[in-house]
This record gives structure tokens, sequence and C-alpha cells, in this order.
């Protein structure tokens, strides 16, 4: 049998060797790891994550390792505390091995904005591995580690999972304590789970989820062994189909892999009902309004004051704040600060950030209306396989498009689920997603399990580290 | 509404960023263009639609976030002074204010 020092020297060794080619790691931390691996082998092997070793996204707090979000604001930053979700997962026995790339403050959807370089995609390294969480996809389709922590706020984990070929979840708002992840927008982050099957995915999240005094918008609800939920018999459940969106700016095959796996569905018996979201096509409006609005006030609090980067040279407080955070933050991050501001600021507030929040109600009650008819509804999770870097860069709000299937659930608050469905002819993972009522993530798991039975991917990436 | 270098400049003020005069104008095209496209939802009528503000808990779905009002340890002056740019005797150190 295999112990945990050497499962844990194999993702160490894969994350060192590909970190050249794929920049997934902006941290690996060694002698950590081996030094929990080895107390983990003389320990009994009763826990649920008993020497697994996993990645964390470089927002989320691990005490000892660094947390710079992908910025220069933060840096090197060590936090002096573990995040809610760390805890549990160590107090599980998993074994994180290093923190992950990603856009800047988790603001981007092709990894291209983190200081530190772009994460490469293992099919293709050409290609963009999606974002934000870009490096955490990255390693677990590269076969480094089995599962990775990211965050959601508008699909950062679902777009990249369909990006690079692996599973990727966000979970319910309110589902997982965002204690100890660094803010973007507070009404919208959650915690997500990156795995290579359903299986490891829902038992991360069993881990991980419930009720935590230090985030009060965790909510008391019982969280359900959701593995032991994954049975293959789907029949009778009802899938929402909406049509609408299979229509302008989807690839065509992206648009004929997800018609298949609805194909698929109803062979497994499940039955496939019309529904409509009528304001979907707001939801990126919406989003850019009330994300950078709660961003633009959550990332007042980097000034160079209490920790990070303070710039030289000024030798007056304002002008050190203004320098510091000129020097310290990228281009996305300022025009998101920049147009938060704007639509915060005296005059427009009722126009931008009352209207949108108008508008992210009718969002609301267009998936409780369709819930009302089904169990969940599938959509692509991202309108095209991995694009080329560089591609969209100087194009702000093509970027911003790619977000159009994944927002949709941060502004309503509910599951969505990004599983893989194949490869297009380029040989590019496609995904599709599937998205559930509040707490359904059981549901979710049981549905995607069905079809990862039904037709596994089983394809492998060029860059993979092997077993 | 047609966004000015100025427009762009007073919220960079706000925003305590100090912009470069290209950042200004690159940010000045790319706003506009982003309100733009924000402004479509203004072809809804939401007179009679609530805001969704406060709005973390689902519907219809009462969390309860009380919790007991107990004593913790806190992090401690050493270790929250650990990692700031310029610590001194016990305090964060600033440039002069005024």
């Amino acid at each position: 049998m295999t112990s945990v020092r050497q499962k844990t020297e194999f993702s160490l060794n894969a994350a060192e060797k590909l970190n050249e080619t794929l920049n997934a790691f902006l941290e690996i931390d060694r002698e950590g790891a081996l030094a929990r691996a080895d107390e983990l082998d003389k320990a009994s092997a009763s826990q649920s994550l008993h020497g697994i070793p996993i990645a964390i996204k470089d927002n989320i707090c691990v005490r000892g390792l660094q947390a710079s979000c992908g910025s220069r604001i933060l840096g090197d930053y060590h936090p002096p505390y573990n995040a809610t979700v760390i805890e549990r997962l160590q107090n599980a026995g998993a074994i994180v091995i290093g923190k992950t790339n990603c856009d800047e403050f988790a603001m981007g959807s092709s990894n291209e904005n983190s200081a530190f370089g772009p994460v490469r995609n293992p099919w293709d390294t050409t290609k963009v591995p999606g974002g934000s969480s870009g490096g955490s996809a990255a390693a677990v389709a590269a076969g480094i580690v089995p599962v990775a922590l990211g965050s959601d706020t508008g699909g950062s984990v679902r777009q990249p999972a369909s990006l690079c070929g692996v599973i990727g979840l966000k979970p319910t708002y309110g589902r997982n304590s965002r204690y100890g992840l660094v803010a973007f927008a507070s009404s919208l982050d959650q915690i997500g789970v990156f795995a290579r099957n359903v299986s490891d995915t829902a038992r991360v999240l069993r881990v991980v989820a419930g009720r935590d005094e230090s985030d009060a918008t965790t909510a008391d609800v019982p969280v359900p062994d959701y593995t032991a939920e994954l049975t293959n018999n789907i029949k009778g459940a009802r899938i929402g189909f909406p049509q609408a969106l299979f229509g302008t700016g989807l690839d065509d095959e992206v648009a004929k892999r997800v018609r298949s796996v609805v194909d698929t569905y109803r062979e497994l018996g499940a039955e496939i009902v019309d529904v409509d979201l009528p304001h979907a096509r707001y939801a990126i409006a919406v989003y850019y309004i009330i994300a950078t609005a709660e961003a633009s006030s959550n990332l007042a609090r980097f000034d160079g004051v209490r920790y990070g980067f303070r710039a030289e040279d000024a030798p007056e407080l304002r002008q050190m704040y203004r320098k510091t955070r000129e020097e310290g933050f990228g281009p996305e991050v300022k025009r998101r600060i920049m147009l938060g501001t704007y639509v915060l600021s005296a005059g427009y507030y009722d126009a931008y950030y009352r209207k949108a929040q108008q508008v992210r109600t009718l969002i609301r009650k267009d998936f409780s209306d369709a819930f009302n008819r089904c169990d969940a509804i599938i959509t692509p999770t991202s309108p095209t396989p991995a694009f080329n870097l560089g591609d969209k860069v100087d194009d702000p709000l093509a970027m911003y498009l790619n977000d159009i299937y994944t927002v949709t659930a941060n502004l309503a608050g509910v599951p969505g689920l990004s599983v893989p469905c194949g490869l297009s002819s380029e040989r590019l993972p496609i995904g599709y997603q599937l998205l559930g009522p509040y707490w359904s993530e059981a549901v979710l798991f049981k549905l995607a399990h069905a079809y990862e039975q039904a037709k596994p991917f089983t394809e492998k990436p060029p860059v993979f580290a092997g077993e | 509404m047609p966004i000015t270098k100025a427009d762009i400049a007073k919220v960079a003020q706000l925003a305590h960023l100090e912009l470069d005069e290209e950042e200004v104008k690159m940010f000045s095209t790319q706003i506009a263009d982003i309100v733009a496209y924000i402004e479509q939802l203004n072809e809804l009528d939401t007179k009679d639609t609530g805001p969704a503000l406060g709005g973390l808990t689902p519907e219809d779905e009462q969390t309860d976030s009380s919790r007991n009002d107990a004593l913790k340890p806190s992090l401690g002056q050493k270790a929250a002074l650990e990692e700031a740019p310029d610590p001194a005797a016990g305090h964060f150190r600033v440039p002069k204010v005024l």
C-alpha cells in the first residue's frame, strides 16, 4: 500500500516539475506537506480525506503559507490564521501541498490578470486555462492533485473547470464559510471544489460545508452524506432545457456536445422539460454593477498600512495610499474599482446599483419559477472551449461575456456544477453546467454521476503527471 | 451618458487611485463602453420590483445567524503587526497625516 508520504511526494514532484510549463502554483510547501504526511502515516487512517493532497487558490488563507491573491499589493503576505475550510480539510486528514495561481483578486476569466504571469492550459499550453481559479483547475487537470479549492464569484470555478476538463462546483450561497477567503464581492463569493470525478467533489464538499460562527452568512442547513446519494438511478428526474440560451454567441461544437448530453439524460430516463429564464440575458450587466460595487468597497482595505506592499517616497498619508494602490494593483483590478466607484458615486446609485439589484430580484424569480417545473437546469458552462492566450486581453467587455452562463447562479445564490462532456475538434475540453435550487448539491451530484457513469470522460491532457 | 476624462479623474480620486495620463485615457474609453452595455437594464420596467438588497438568504428560508456572545482569544498585538510594512513600538506607523 502506498504511504501518505509517497502520495504527497508524488504530488509535490509533479507540482514542481510541471510548474515550469503550467505556472499553476505560486508556492509549493514541500517541507510542511511532508511533515504532515509523516504525522498521518503514524496515525490511524480513519479520517475521510486521510492523506489526500490538495491545492488551494492563493486567495484562501492557509496559516504559514502566502496569500498573494495574484496581486503585487499583497505580495508575500502570510496570513496568521487558517480559513475555516482549511481547518476542516486539515482536521479531515487532507494535506495542503501549495497555493495556486489566479487572476488578481479573482477578477478575470483567463488567468492573464495574475501579477505573476498566466497559468497555461494542460490541454494546449498556447491556450488559457480559464479563470479566475485557473491554477487550481490546471493542477487537477494535469493530475498533480486529485482535488483543489477555488472561489467562484461569477464562474471562477466552473469556467476554468470546463476549459480544463475537470469537475467544478459552486455551492449554494451560504453552504461554505467565506471566513479566510479574501473578499471580492461578498454577496456573490463562494468557495468551490475542483476534482476529476463527482465522487471526490462530493467527499470534499461534505467536509468543508456547513455553518460557521465566523461567517454569519453560512446557513444552518444540514450537510448530507453526498457520496451515499450517488446512485445511478435518475429515472423521472426532470431536467430543464432553456432553449433560448443555446443561440447567438454559442460555439457550434459546444452547442452540439451539450445537446448530446441532453440526449444521454433522456436515454437514462430523465424527463427533459422546456424552461425559460427571460432575464438571463441581463445577467452580465447586473453582475458587473454589483460585483464591481462590492469590490470597490472590499478592496478599500488595501492601503499599505496593516499588511502587504507600501509604496516608497510618499511623505504624506493620502499620497501613500494612492501610490501604494497605483503601484500595487494591476489594470483589471483598477478598472473594476473605478467602475464600482462610479456606479456607487453620488447621483448614480439609483440608476445603476439599485437598478441592478432590482433586476437581480427578477433573475432570482426566473429561477424559482423554473425550479417549480424541474429539478435542475442544463446549460453550457462556457460559450467556447479554451481560447488563445492574449486573444481578449485588450477587450474587457469581450472577456466579461465568457461568464454569460455562470453569473446567473451567483446572482441567484443557487448551486452550479460544471461537468466535462468531451473534446472539441481541436482536442480542447467542453463542459456542461447543471444548476439547481438552493441546497440541491446532492441532486446535481447524482445527475452528474449518472452521466459520468454512462459517458466516462477518460481522456488525459498532453501535460499530465501520470499515476 | 458620455464619460469624460474629468469624470475618470474624479472617480480615481474617490477610489484613492493615482492614475497616469495613459490609464485615464484607456479607462475613459473602456468604462464608457461598459457603462453603455450595462445601460441595457433600462429596457426593463422595475418600478414594482424590490431590490435584492440583503438578499443573502434564499427566499422563503430563514437562517439564524446569531451565536453565543462568548469571549474568544484574538490575534494579539505581535501577530497583528507581523505583516505590517512599517510597524513601530506596537503600532502601525504611517506617513504624516497633515
